[in-house]
């Protein structure tokens, strides 16, 4: 009960880190692209989570009477299978549905993956120099140098095909990115005056880092970041495509892309409507990511008064 | 003879060198200098003299490696500056001994707010809590003549003007009252008003907080309006210190003379006197000329100079100079 007077101290930075989302969230707010990305993203988000309420429908149960029926709107459609069923009589919206599942969580968590080590390891490469910088980097020259195609396979062959060990595969081939490009920023921001400030005013290393360095190299991460998760989607299905993804029969957006590839020219809507799907998402994360970074940066904020 | 009642800060000696590509930068090169409680002290030079690695050797700022301390001594209170923990070093800095520099405009976090940036100092120096410290950020800024602080404490420096911005800066070095405060160039980025403003504002902080002062600058005009004392640097080495009236009555060393005679004076007549430079250019302190630094662009050079540099001696009472003719003048 009676808590010693330092506690509250080391919720200090915590809050003023909440207080700086705050703001920013405001400022997103005021931003009409970001407003549409956030909302689009939001419903894409929730749809993933709670259309069975809504649709329920087995996305392996297969109709070999109603192979590659087209969507509704089109002669021969029903709405029975609203968006058209597949070679194998698969209704295709609760394909779609079920993918957006796997899609979002492997692209997302590949890149919270990828990020979080990239950043540490960029943050500390780049501030503290010297070896610790050196052996940070020929690491990721290695990582750079072998073929991400190739460490994907023989680590999915060693490890078995799951989503947790693909997501891990993908984290772990992408943090070079993230870490370069922080350590890119990091130098050049840790020869600003400010951080000589800092630390003439005593500011420990460790704070430097995280609250005078680490907020102003945070807009390329989200925008490398969004990028990214857009990449992931798309490795995702190349890796579904070869077998070594997410493990079949498990509908993804990327499978879906691959199976429905032979059928392009007598089913459009076996590719056309996965791809459609990818493309939204992907536009909403990246008008999302565009709108944060500018929210983020104060000069471009419009702050009353 | 020049007495301070106790030194407060006393570089002895100092050798700060850099290991660069191109050889060895001697960029503090035996300087000796004393600073008591309270008293402003100038170093001027031109660019390139050493006077900015002297500043950020005392607060043990600099990159190690490239630079590291070939000799001599930081006395603070008594205590070797040279050889603290980096801990230690870092728990002095901002409480006892601080800095601002030249570029109010680079100097602040463009992602904080003023008042969070100057909160931090209270924080890590006083311990005190965020309500507290954010009292004492504002009081702060009033003191530094801010208007309106509690509304300024909640703007991002982008929102400051430059003569704001140094003030705030002026607000975190002093924050927690220490002994000494560097000054880099403090008033060299603002406009001739502004720097009035904060030069006056220095000068009552000082009497004020009776902080010491060690004033960098190549602004002999700032020199003479705050400082008691001065010392002339040139490629690492002083070349001359002296009681600051001393100095601008009567320099010793030609490289001081050619200072003084380099900027236009109040009660010179445009048609008898003209402006006289110094001829040539510092050399770089990677690449310095063999003997004595300044004899290639000295308009006084004898046999000597060529030969040999001479040693920093006093030639009246208070009054060191660095110069063969001068101290056996």
């Amino acid at each position: 009960m009676n808590r010693p007077a330092a506690s509250p101290e080391r919720f200090r930075h915590l809050r003023a880190s909440l207080r700086l989302w705050g703001e920013t969230l405001r400022a997103l707010a005021r931003s009409p692209g970001a407003v549409a990305g956030g909302v689009l993203f939001a419903l894409i988000i929730g749809t993933s989570i709670c259309f069975q309420i809504f649709y329920t429908k087995d996305p392996l149960a297969q109709d070999l009477l109603a192979r590659l029926t087209p969507p509704f709107w089109q002669e021969g459609g029903s709405l029975a299978y609203p968006l058209g069923t597949d070679n194998l009589g698969r209704d295709v919206l609760v394909r779609i549905l079920y993918g957006s599942r796997v899609s979002l969580m492997v692209g997302f968590a590949s890149v919270l993956v990828a990020c979080g080590a990239g950043i540490a390891l960029g943050l500390i490469s780049g501030y503290y120099g010297g070896r610790t910088d050196s052996v940070i980097m020929r690491v990721a020259d290695v990582f750079m140098a072998y073929p991400f195609m190739l460490l994907t396979i023989s680590i999915i062959a060693v490890l078995g095909n799951s989503i947790f060990n693909l997501i891990l595969v993908l984290g772990l081939s992408d943090w070079v990115t993230y870490a370069r490009t922080i350590r890119g920023s990091v130098l050049s921001i840790k020869e600003k005056e400010f951080v000589l400030a800092a630390r003439s005013v005593g500011t420990r290393n460790r704070v430097i880092l995280l609250r005078h360095v680490f907020p102003n190299v945070l807009s390329p991460i989200l925008v490398l970041g969004t990028v990214r998760v857009a990449n992931i989607i798309i490795w995702e299905s190349g890796l579904s495509f070869l077998g070594m993804g997410v493990p079949p029969p498990m509908p993804t957006w990327g499978r879906m892309l691959a199976e429905g590839r032979v059928y392009i020219t007598d089913a459009w809507w076996l590719v056309t409507l996965p791809g459609l799907a990818i493309m939204l998402t992907i536009l909403s994360i990246n008008l999302l990511g565009d709108g944060l970074r500018d929210a983020l940066d104060p000069r471009l904020r419009n702050i009353p008064g | 003879m020049w007495v301070v009642s106790s030194r407060m800060l006393s570089i002895r000696n100092l050798k700060t060198y850099f290991r660069t590509p191109k050889g060895l930068a001697r960029a503090v090169d035996g300087v000796s200098l004393d600073i008591g409680p309270g008293e402003v002290v100038g170093v001027v030079g031109e660019s390139g003299c050493g006077k900015s690695v002297m500043a950020l050797s005392i607060l043990g700022l600099l990159p190690r490696p490239p630079a590291y301390f070939a000799g001599g001594e930081i006395l603070f209170n008594d205590q070797d500056l040279l050889k603290f923990k980096p801990d230690e070093m870092r728990r002095l800095r901002g409480n006892q001994i601080s800095m601002i520099f030249q570029e109010p405009m680079s100097a602040l976090n463009p992602v904080f707010t003023v008042g969070n940036q100057l909160q931090e100092v209270f924080q890590v120096h006083r311990n005190l809590g965020r309500a507290e410290a954010l009292q004492n950020a504002i009081d702060m800024l009033a003191k530094v003549g801010v208007p309106a602080p509690e509304r300024r404490v909640r703007e991002y420096p982008y929102q400051l003007s430059g003569g704001m911005r140094q003030r705030v800066m002026i607000a975190m070095a002093l924050a927690c009252r220490p002994a000494l405060l560097l000054a880099d160039e403090p008033t060299t980025a603002l406009d001739v008003s502004i720097q009035a403003q904060i030069i006056e504002l220095m000068t009552a902080l000082k009497e004020e907080l009776d902080t010491a002062i060690l004033l960098i600058t190549h602004d002999l005009g700032v020199v003479a309006e705050i400082t008691r004392r001065v010392a002339v640097m040139y490629t690492g080495k002083i070349m001359e210190e002296a009681p600051t009236l001393d100095l601008f009555d009567a320099p010793l060393h030609p490289y001081t003379r050619g200072l003084l005679t380099s900027i236009p004076r109040a009660d010179a007549s445009f048609e008898t006197e003209s402006l006289t430079e110094i001829k040539g250019v510092v050399p770089s302190v990677a690449a310095l000329p063999p003997g004595y630094h300044f004899e290639p662009r000295c308009p006084e050079a004898i046999d000597i100079c060529r030969a040999q540099a001479p040693a920093l001696e006093e030639a009246r009472p208070g009054h060191r100079v660095a110069c063969w003719r001068a101290a056996h003048a």
